[in-house]
This record gives C-alpha cells, structure tokens and sequence, in this order.
C-alpha cells in the first residue's frame, strides 16, 4: 500500500518494526502532496522542512532503541486559522495574508510535543466562514473525489489534504459543522469534541462560544489517537475544562451490543436527499444488526437552531474580527487620509464578502435597542437546544443522523445564494448550539460521492462515539476507500 | 433663580497587582514603549484572556470599604468601540453584573457629613497610550501607540448624582483616593493617570426634584482642575438656562490651560457600545467564605483612624482629618508618637512644616528624607533644651533635604543652644554696654526696646542662645521684673 495513503496508526507499527524510516514516509507525503496540489490544491502553505526535521528526529529515536509516541514522525497539516509560531497564520484572508504569529497555539505545541511534523497549512474559508472553501480569498480547494465539486467547508482544505494522501491527519476547527459536513463530502473521519475539551488557544477565534478544534483523519483510531494528543485542560483558555480526559485508544472496542441510539426525527425531514437518507438508514441498521437499540426520538427545537445560530456566531465574530483594523498587524490598506478612513478601507479590502456579510448581521444583532429581540433571544434558544439534548440522552446513549442533507455540490452552486449554503449545516449546527460531541464517519456513497453518518454524544461522551464508529467501521469497508484521482506520481 | 448642582463622579483607578488584569505581563509603569506586553495584551489573533484573581480580590476588597454589596454571581462582557489604543477594538469591561454595588461613602465638608451612595463598582481593562506626532489624532500626519498600560487592571467605581458642589465632589474623590491608598489597591497617582475621574453634571432650580439635562466632562488630571472644571461647567450652563437656552446632552472636555470645557461629542454620536457576554471567560461565582477572608483582612479605614486619633491622642478633628487623609502620613503620624508621646506637638510639626516642605516640592510623604524616628529625635532635643525651636525649624529643613538625623546636624554646624547662664549673662552685659540709648528707651517706657535687645543678642550668639534665658537675665538687668 501507498504510504502517503496509511493511517497513523499503521505507519507507527512499520516505524517501530524498522520495516520503513520516518524520513521514508516523509518525502512519500511530500512528493504526494507536491504531485497532487495542482489539482486539489488544499495548501496555503507548505512546511516541508519541519516534516523532514520531526522525521529524522523520529529516525534518531528509533535508532537509539528508545519509544516513540504514536504521532511521532508523523506528517500533519493544520487549517490555517491555528496560530504557528514563524510559520504564516492566514485564515485564508487578505487580512492576515502575511501575518507571521510569535507564538504556537496550544494544540500545536501538543502536536509538537508527539513529535509529529507540520507539512502545511491548509485552506479555509476565510475566517471559518463558510461551508464550500468557496470563500478562501486565495483559491479554491477540490474534492479529491470529483474535482469539479466542493470539499466543504470551512476546513475544505484539511479534508481535503487527508483524502487526498497529502497529509496523514490534520486538525480542523468546527464552528458549526466546519469539521464534520467537509469530512462528510470528502469521506474521511471528522470529529468535533465537546465545547472545552480541547484548548482553542492560539485558535483565531470565529465565534467563541461555539468554536473547537478536532481531529480530521482516515480512521477513527487515529482519530483517537490525535484526540489524545490534543484533549485536556489548558490553563490558558479559561474555557477549557477541568476535565481529564482517558486514554481514547480504549474505547476502540467493537462492541455496540446494548447501545441506545436515537435517531432525532427532525433531522430526516425538509431538504434531506433522498438517496443519502437511504445510506445513512443502511447504515444505522447495520448498528442495529452489531446490536445496537435503536429508536425514534424528538428534538422538538431544531429548526430554531439555524437562525439562532446565526445571531450567537456573527454576533460574537462581529466582536472578534473587530481587532482588524490595519493599526498593528496584517493588511493596511495605503493612501487612508486618517484613522477612521484607514479602518475603512483596510477592513472594506481586507475582509470578503461573506466575512462582512457576518460582521454586518452581527453588528446590528448586538445594537442597542436589538440585543434583547436578537442576541438575548437567541441564547434562551440554544438553552432550549440542550435541553432537547438533555432530554434525548436520559433515553439514549447516541444520537445518529446524516451529517450532511446531500452530498458535495459543485463550485458555485451556492455560492450566490448564502441561505442555501447556511442550510447544509442544519444536521450540524445544533450540536455546536449545545456544547456536545459529534463525529462524522464514512457510511456509503451515493451518487459516487462519500456520505457521511454523524454520531452525537452526551457532553464528554466521547468515548462512548468512538466505540460506536469503531465498531461500525470495523464492520464496513468505507474508511478503506480512496479518491482516484489521475495524477502523475 | 437659584439653580443647584447634580453631579456624579466616574472614577477609574489602576490596581497595583504585579501582572495585568489578563495576561502575565507586568504592570511597572513607564519602561520604554512596547516592552511590557506579549500576544495575549496585544490582542493578537488567537489569544485568550485569563483573569488574575488578584484583581478580584482588590475589587471586592473596595467594595467592602464603600460598603457595597458584594455578588455572588458576577460576569465580564465587552464593549465595543473602535479606537487605535485599544489593541482588541472592545475592552473587557462589566456591564449589568458588576462585582460589587450599592454602597455609600461617607464626605465631610465645611464640618457636615454627607453620604454619598455608590451605585457600583467593576473591574475592566486599561487601554494603551497614543503619541501623537502633532497635536490630536485628528491633526498628526502619524500617532504611535505604546501598548505597555494595556490591560492593567482597573476599576470603575460609579457615584450616584449625590454630590451638589464642586467642593463635595472634590472631597468624595479626595476620599475615595485616601481609602484605595488605605486599602492598598492603588497608587493613585493622578499624575500618572493611575487615578482618573469624569463627572457628569446637571443644574436644576433649587427646590426641584427633577434633573436637568447633563453633560459629562472628561480630561481632569487633578483634585484641583476637578474643581475648577466644576465650578467652570456649572457656571457655563447656569448662563446658557438664563439667556433662555438648553443645555445639549454631550461629552465635554476641560482644556486646563483654558480653564474651560469644550464640546467633544453630541449625545447623538455618542457610541453604541453593544456591550454582550465575553464568551472567552467564565462567570465569576464568588464565595461568600472569600468574601469574609477579605473583610477581615481590610485594614483600618481613614473614618476609623480618624476617629481614634480624636480619642486616643485628644486631636482637633480637623488635625484628625487632615493626618489621616492620607494612610501614608497617618503611618507616619503614628510611628513618630509611638517614639515621642506628645501627639498634639508631633501633629503640629507633621501638619505644618512637614506638608509645607512636601507640598512645596510636590513630594509624596513615601518619597520624604525625614524619617519618624527623626521627627521624634528632633522633638526630643527640643524637649530637653538643646535646641530651640528655631533652631528646630532651621534643622528640619536640613534634615528634609540631605536626610541627615538632627543629632549629626546640630554636632556638624554647632547648633547646640547656650543654656549656661554664666556664658549668656557676659554676652548680655556686653550688649546692654554697647547700647546705652536703647537702654534709656527702655528705661523711659518703650517695650520694643527689649525686642532689639534680644535680637542683639542672639546676633552675638548666631542664633544659639536659649531665647528664655535671654529674656530672663536682660529683664534683671534692666530691673524691670
């Protein structure tokens, strides 16, 4: 098998046999990255030096008989909203195009710590905004798997790299689906943790009370194996919980026998495609045949969750995205007469369409005489989205559903239309709403195009969604599948 | 028609706990621009801030000493405005949770109490300082910005429009720098923008229990431009409602040099804030045991310490008041009587030649060279007659520039008194020879006589001699007793 299509976990095993050096599966992903970029095109920016430095000093490791951790030697790509020290940040804006961080955000001096190597950043929608990758102000991404469709979004860019053999595994930030709906539309693994399990430290923050980082990878044991890299409280983000979080390699046990799983009514209805409700039906009766108790549930608030969601997210992003403004860092626009025309300026070129679309929406949801109709109503909503929550998961254990209503769809056919775009998110944006886990998985292929089945936690319950999509995917052959994509090697 | 003032006072005060408000940057004031900061203040993206529980503490503390109620439940929020200090473009302020609220302080002016009620207090953060390359930001081709006080902590802490004069407001601010200083939270030096203070004011008829419309003044870096930005501004409106104008709601900012306020906004441009939640920090749940901690430890409070000065050591309540206006000189005030019991004598040297010296080189009784054991030594020398009490002002001046104790400097300069009567009675005779008219004049009824007699005397001496002694062997001599 081709290296730079391995998992993690598969390439430890050959490290630690001597079978292949780290320095092998390094340029293996290099060069695969390099001959597939063109027409995939998932990086802002590469780092093949640090890939090659961690590998040898993986190789160095292994030859004085010492263990190595299981990331160790490993080539890993970032989204690139995730601050590297010396190694340029962008949120795939103008705004940031050449800023360079001073500092590593939390998840990247853990990744560091693992002794895995950074091959790249990787594009985005700008800001995190977005669900196609369709609004980096650089380029667009690819699917790997139809080039002429969307690798979705925002961390089109990390899905994509991962399904196309350009990086083993890569971290991705989900907002309100930006891990789990791209990881859907391009068939790998993506998990979005449970709000403060991981640090979002050195994260540019989108919206702050929704944002976290998580793994996107090939399998669900890698994934467990970069949660544990990345989990845990960090003393520099105040919301990050005190909770210590077990070792995730444990619950990679597939058994389901006995396992409730709900199935949320109202996320198979208006808008669901009717060929991926097929696929993600199969595959919950196939949990069911793996033993699993499988039922009927209600989340009678969903259909709130979208348009409270989109008071809470750009309200707290209008806030967040206001340090753009020219004055110490990033773009500046030349010829401003004076301060507030250079904040103008800077910000009306700086920023997208999408991303002022959000500041606006948020603005004028905080504004004086709008807070309590808007924001104040939008919070008491998502107080009622956990409590559906709350209520669902004393009967269950699991929540499933489809991650996506459809699969990827093709460049620009919603990118002149942003309701329709905000809707491939409704499946997604609740949990955000709620604080709880989800992952998505590959579950089947309609239409010759990955879907992805979501399974959703109680707070925490992380453990319990990685046993469920272990066993699943034990028994299936989805995670094995590959794009074809036609380049020359 | 007699018109009255309202006024309400906003005071900011930077606290003096080691590192900043949200990050670990330090909070020593000055250092070259820009040394002081890392990602975290400098709001760069990504960071996040965690709070110091210092600051907390140092907010309840004040909340306690104005006598608030402390809540249990407290949260942060931003506010956002758009300004090149403030690195975040929002400040990490409280909006409707403050920490603490509803208290009162206690003023004195012209020998009455007042209680001036405290409508809150709240922690936020300081922003950073511009330089501008011209006069204004408006009139620099170019400002720079030193981002070193961003995010040192500060409170806000709000009065109700209790106050009515320029001078209650001056000593409700007077006031509440002596408990921030008793309290150790704050240094309090307006000069360093450590203590800073807006009002807002109104004038209504007197007898009226509506408001007028209110302005609110800005830029008054000391008690006295406080003051006279006051009087200034209630005047100004006083003569717009007589001329049959109204006054505009806005922001106005007193031009020292002017003497003057000038109109910086209208109501109208005033900023929206849209102040909301800070998703990037935790609600402050504050434990009630936290709370008592923190008030047992409070120090003794400047009305406390006053009032045992009047009690314990029989001082006028004006000296009372004036000792303990400031901790640091009540401290001094202590030390010096525990060393040399005779408090009235110690409060007369601490309030007059003390302050005197010290206000006249605008010093801070920290920064004075004499020392309480000093004072009490000079006191002592006085005392026992080795000195006069001109002398003692001579050497109290020496000892307040170089430093030195006053035993060195009567040994250095010889300033030991004459008290030997037999050294002083030669010296007499030879003056009372010397002076044979001014002896008539005496003799012939003229009492001022013996003034110059004396100043003759002591001219002899160069100033050494026992004045009392004098006094006493000229008027034998003359035979006047």
């Amino acid at each position: 098998m081709d290296l730079h299509y391995m998992t993690a976990h598969a390439i430890h095993k050959l490290l630690v046999a001597r079978e292949v050096s780290a320095a092998e599966v390094a340029e293996a992903v290099l060069a695969r990255l390099e001959a597939v970029e063109p027409v995939v095109r998932s990086f802002v920016t590469t780092t093949p030096e640090l890939t090659r430095a961690a590998a040898s000093r993986a190789d160095e490791a292994i030859a004085r008989g010492e263990r190595i951790t299981p990331l160790a030697g490993i080539p890993m790509a970032l989204k690139d909203n995730m601050c590297t020290k010396g190694v340029r940040t962008t949120c795939s804006s103008r705004m940031l195009e050449n800023f360079i961080p001073p500092y590593d955000a939390t998840v990247v001096v853990r990744l560091a710590e693992q002794g895995s190597g950074l091959i790249g950043k990787l594009n985005m929608d700008e800001f995190a905004m977005g669900s196609s990758t369709e609004n980096s102000r650089f380029f667009n991404t690819k699917n790997p798997w139809d080039l002429e469709r969307v690798p979705g979004g925002s961390s089109g860019g990390a899905v994509a790299a991962v399904a196309a053999g350009q990086a083993v595994f890569a971290l991705g930030s989900d907002t309100g689906g930006s891990i789990r709906q791209p990881a859907s539309f391009c068939g790998v693994v993506g998990l979005k943790p449970t709000y403060g399990l991981v640090s979002r430290y050195g994260l540019v923050a989108f919206a702050s009370s929704l944002d976290q980082i998580g793994p996107v990878t090939r399998d669900v044991t890698d994934c467990a194996l970069v949660l544990n890299a990345i989990a845990g409280h960090d003393p520099m983000d105040s919301t990050s919980a005190g909770y210590q979080p077990p070792d995730y390699r444990e619950c990679l046990v597939p058994d389901i026998k006995g396992l409730r799983i709900g199935i949320p009514r109202e996320y198979f209805g208006q808008g669901l495609d009717p060929d991926v409700e097929r696929v993600v039906r199969e595959a919950i009766g196939l949990m069911e045949e793996l033993g699993a108790v499988v039922d009927e549930v209600s989340l009678p608030h969903t259909e709130y969750a979208l348009p409270a969601y989109y008071i809470v997210a750009p309200a707290e992003a209008s806030s967040n995205l206001a340090r753009y403004d020219g004055v110490g860092y990033g773009f500046r626009v030349e010829g401003a007469t004076d301060v507030v025309s250079m904040y103008m300026k800077t910000r009306s070129e700086g920023f997208g369409q999408e991303v002022k679309r959000r500041i606006m929406l948020g603005t004028y949801a905080l504004s004086s005489g709008y807070y309590d109709a808007y924001y104040l109503k939008a919070l008491k909503v998502r107080t009622l989205i956990r409590g559906d929550f709350d209520q669902a998961f004393k009967k269950f254990d699991l929540l499933a559903s489809p991650t996506s209503p459809t699969v990827s769809f093709k460049f620009g056919e919603r990118a002149d239309n942003p309701l329709a775009m905000y809707l491939s998110d409704l499946c997604t944006i609740p949990v955000n709403m709620a604080g709880i886990p989800a992952i998505s998985i590959p579950c089947g292929f309609s239409q010759g195009l990955p879907v992805g089945l979501q399974l959703m936690g109680k707070p925490f319950g992380e453990e319990t969604i990685l046993r469920a999509a272990y066993a699943y995917e034990q028994a299936t052959p989805w995670h094995r599948r590959r794009p074809s994509l036609e380049v020359q090697q | 028609m007699e018109y009255e003032a309202v006024i309400g006072l906003e005071v900011h005060t930077e606290l003096k706990t080691n590192s900043k408000v949200f990050c670990g940057c330090t909070t020593a004031f000055g250092g070259e621009p820009n040394t002081h900061v890392c990602p975290i203040c400098l709001g760069l993206p990504g960071v996040l801030p965690v709070l110091n529980k210092r600051v907390v503490e140092f907010a309840i503390k004040i909340g306690l000493a104005l006598n608030c109620k402390i809540a249990a439940f407290s949260k942060f929020d931003r506010k956002n405005y758009y300004y090149p200090d403030l690195p975040k473009n929002y400040q990490i302020s409280q909006y409707d949770l403050p920490i603490a609220a509803g208290g009162y302080l206690p003023i004195e002016v012209n020998g009455e109490t007042k209680s001036i009620g405290i409508t809150r207090v709240h922690m936020e953060e300081d922003a950073g300082k511009l330089l501008h390359s011209g006069e204004s930001i408006s009139r620099s081709p170019y400002s720079l910005v030193d981002y070193n006080r961003t995010g040192v902590p500060l409170l806000e802490i709000v009065s109700e429009p209790d106050l009515r004069t320029p001078e209650e407001a001056r000593a409700y601010l007077e006031k509440l720098k002596a408990i921030l200083q008793y309290t150790d939270v704050s240094d309090c030096k307006m000069e360093e923008g450590s203590l800073r203070c807006d009002a807002n004011v109104s004038i209504r008829p007197v007898g009226s229990d509506k408001f007028g419309t209110k302005t609110e003044i800005k830029n008054m870096n000391s008690f006295r431009a406080l003051q006279r930005a006051l009087e200034y501004e209630i005047q100004r409106q006083r003569e717009v409602l007589e001329s049959g104008g109204r006054i505009v709601q806005e922001t106005r900012s007193w031009d020292e040099a002017k003497g003057i306020t000038v109109s910086m906004r209208s109501k109208e441009q005033a900023h929206d804030y849209r102040y909301f939640p800070e998703p990037d920090l935790v609600p402050l749940v504050i434990e009630r045991e936290w709370v008592e901690e923190i008030r047992r430890s409070l120090p003794e409070l400047p009305d406390a310490r006053k009032e045992r000065l009047i009690r314990d050591y029989g001082l006028p309540p004006y000296d009372a008041g004036v000792i303990t206006s400031s901790r640091d000189l009540a401290d001094f005030f202590d030390r010096t009587v525990a060393l040399h019991p005779d408090a009235k004598t110690v409060s007369n040297w601490v309030m007059g030649e003390l302050l005197r010296l010290l206000n006249a080189g605008n010093l801070d009784i920290t920064r004075s060279l004499i020392k309480p054991a000093g004072l009490a030594e000079l006191l002592r020398l006085m005392d026992q007659g080795t000195i006069s009490g001109k002398m003692a002002k001579v050497i109290f001046e020496e000892m307040f520039s170089t430093g030195k104790d006053p035993g060195t400097i009567v040994r250095e300069q010889g300033l030991v008194q004459i008290s030997d009567e037999g050294e002083l009675a030669a010296v007499v005779d030879r003056v009372l020879a010397g002076n044979p008219g001014v002896v008539e004049d005496f003799r012939a009824g003229k009492e001022r006589a013996l003034g110059f007699l004396v100043g003759q005397v002591m001219k002899e001496t160069k100033g050494k001699a026992n004045p009392g002694l004098v006094n006493k062997l000229l008027k034998e001599r003359l035979g006047s007793n």
